[in-house]
């Protein structure tokens, strides 16, 4: 599959299929840092830089015919967006994109960005929690690419990196967590603040303002050099794996305290993006959250990667990108139901 | 019952906080407790964990940067000047981390902790030895794992790869 392909299908790899602790890790991600030696940082760099860095770069992974590559010029402002929003860009991408390109794999396991704030972004994105794996995909073809690139490395500080922040491994690692119940029941505070003490990071995803939207939360490593990657990985890991406890005791005792509280959100969530005929980009992600809630709890029998699913697909650029042209926010609204009434129609 | 702060809503929340053996109890519907939950500043996507860092990363550097005579005033290699670098712009390329070695150092030990890396090294650099390295690091947890099992026939094996592989590194 192209990457034409891939930016048209509302099938996203790490978000539509399965993984392990699916319930709670909606996707596991790994990305690396790295520069060539040689040439100046992309925040620098001449538009010559920026060409020589692409061919030197589809060069090195020639032998891989599962990739393929993109200058970010090529593709319309909707498909770029599309790819942030499938999380196989940044928004950084985005600006200025004259000098930037990137690299996909048929499977949509890993990425390449080029010429972002560094040289090489490598990641790759797995559905649930499977860091180990995605770290793994990421280093080997890392050492590919080191077979025929000079990395910009010192012996102390390890890969340099356009920000010092990412400097050593230039490793981030991180989970997209649901956290419904803990976020009911008020302890996502009190998780923060111990995350935060262990030199890692949450944060709310799609948030707007003050708030997490559909309740995700994205934790991830803080610190890059001082620890080995297996290191870094695992010290995450071990946190995931107690908030995902947490999580799941938090969600039984809901149930077990509070069911009909509890089953009177999820039907009443059901039943809106059911029949609602105006839907907010912030309605339905709190909506889909509680359904996805239920589904977990086997509340109510709906696929949890037709609701992964529907987050992405409410995003406003992918409605822009499905109208085929730009819409104000009333007409999105508008979109958003329809597409979510059919989505669900689908499922009975 | 009705929600404590909009007095609107019917409380669905029951929050007991006990401080100082003050106990307090709050009644709230499920919209003022959402509110009272989460606050995070952050409006961008949310792709990036590292975002909220690096706009603290100039407050950070600016902090701590000191003018210094002894370094170059600019980096040779890219023309980013001191005077970029203590705004909390990014460094212009590889050789900046030499020319700016004094300033950066002590900013990098404040954000990691540390200045040494210990994590993966390039192969050319290592000919070949990083995953031998690895490898003895493994199997020097392998052991203590088979030791503390008290299984010494797996562990007297370990042993003698640990051996034959200290040997291959030219490690005595």
């Amino acid at each position: 599959m192209g990457i034409k392909e891939i930016v048209n299908s509302t099938k996203i790899y790490w978000l539509t299929s399965d993984g392990p602790e699916r319930d709670v890790v909606v996707s596991s991600r790994v990305r690396i840092a790295r520069n060539l030696a040689d040439i100046p940082f992309p925040g620098v760099m001449s538009d010559a830089d920026a060409e020589s860095i692409f061919h030197a770069v589809k060069l090195a992974v020639a032998k891989r015919n599962d990739i393929e590559f993109t200058w970010l010029r090529e593709l319309s402002d909707a498909e770029r967006e599309i790819l942030m929003e499938k999380h196989l860009i940044s928004p950084d991408l985005l600006e200025n994109h004259e000098k930037k390109a990137v690299m996909l794999s048929e499977d949509e396991t890993i990425s390449i960005m080029l010429n972002e704030e560094d040289h090489l972004r490598i990641q790759s994105l797995l559905p649930g929690l499977q860091l180990e794996r995605a770290w793994n995909l990421v280093n080997e073809l890392d050492d590919l690419l080191e077979e025929t690139l000079g990395y910009a490395f010192c012996e102390q500080l390890g890969y340099l990196t356009s920000c010092p922040t990412n400097v050593g491994t230039g490793l981030r690692a991180s989970a997209m967590l649901h956290l419904p119940a803990l976020n009911i029941i008020n302890q996502i505070n009190s998780i923060m603040s111990t995350v935060s003490k262990l030199r890692l990071a949450v944060r709310g995803l799609y948030g707007e303002g003050s708030e997490a939207k559909g309740n995700l939360y994205q934790v991830s490593n803080q610190i890059t050099l001082g620890h080995t990657e297996e290191e870094i990985l695992k010290n995450l890991n071990s946190v995931i794996k107690q908030i995902i406890d947490k999580e799941r005791k938090a969600r039984k005792a809901l149930y077990e305290e509070q069911r009909y509280y509890l089953e009177d959100r999820v039907f009443r969530a059901y039943g809106t993006l059911k029949y609602a005929r105006l839907l907010t980009s912030n309605e339905s992600m709190n909506l889909i959250s509680d359904v996805k809630l239920g589904a977990n709890l086997k509340i109510i029998d709906v696929d949890p990667n037709v609701l992964n699913e529907l987050m992405i697909i409410t995003r406003p650029s992918y409605l822009t990108k499905y109208a085929g042209k730009k819409l104000d926010s009333h007409k999105r609204d508008i979109l958003r139901a329809e597409l979510v009434r059919s989505k669900l129609k689908n499922l009975n | 019952m009705l929600c404590e702060k909009c007095n609107k809503k019917s409380a669905t929340v029951h929050l007991t906080q006990i401080v100082n053996n003050k106990k307090t109890e709050m009644h709230l519907c499920e919209e003022c407790a959402n509110k009272s939950s989460f606050i995070s500043h952050t409006k961008s996507f949310g792709f990036e964990p590292e975002f909220s860092f690096q706009s603290f990363l100039s407050d950070l550097i600016g902090s701590d940067y000191v003018f210094s005579d002894k370094s170059a005033a600019s980096c040779p290699k890219c023309g980013t000047s001191q005077r970029d670098i203590a705004k909390g712009n990014l460094l212009g390329c590889a050789k900046c981390y030499d020319t700016f070695k004094e300033q950066l150092l002590p900013v990098i030990k404040r954000i990691h902790g540390t200045t040494q890396h210990v994590g993966k090294v390039p192969e050319e650099r290592t000919a070949g030895k990083t995953k031998l390295v690895k490898k003895l690091r493994d199997l020097k947890s392998l052991l203590k794992d088979a030791v503390s099992k008290e299984e010494f026939e797996r562990a007297a094996k370990i042993r003698d790869e640990i051996k034959a592989l200290e040997k291959k590194l030219g490690v005595v």
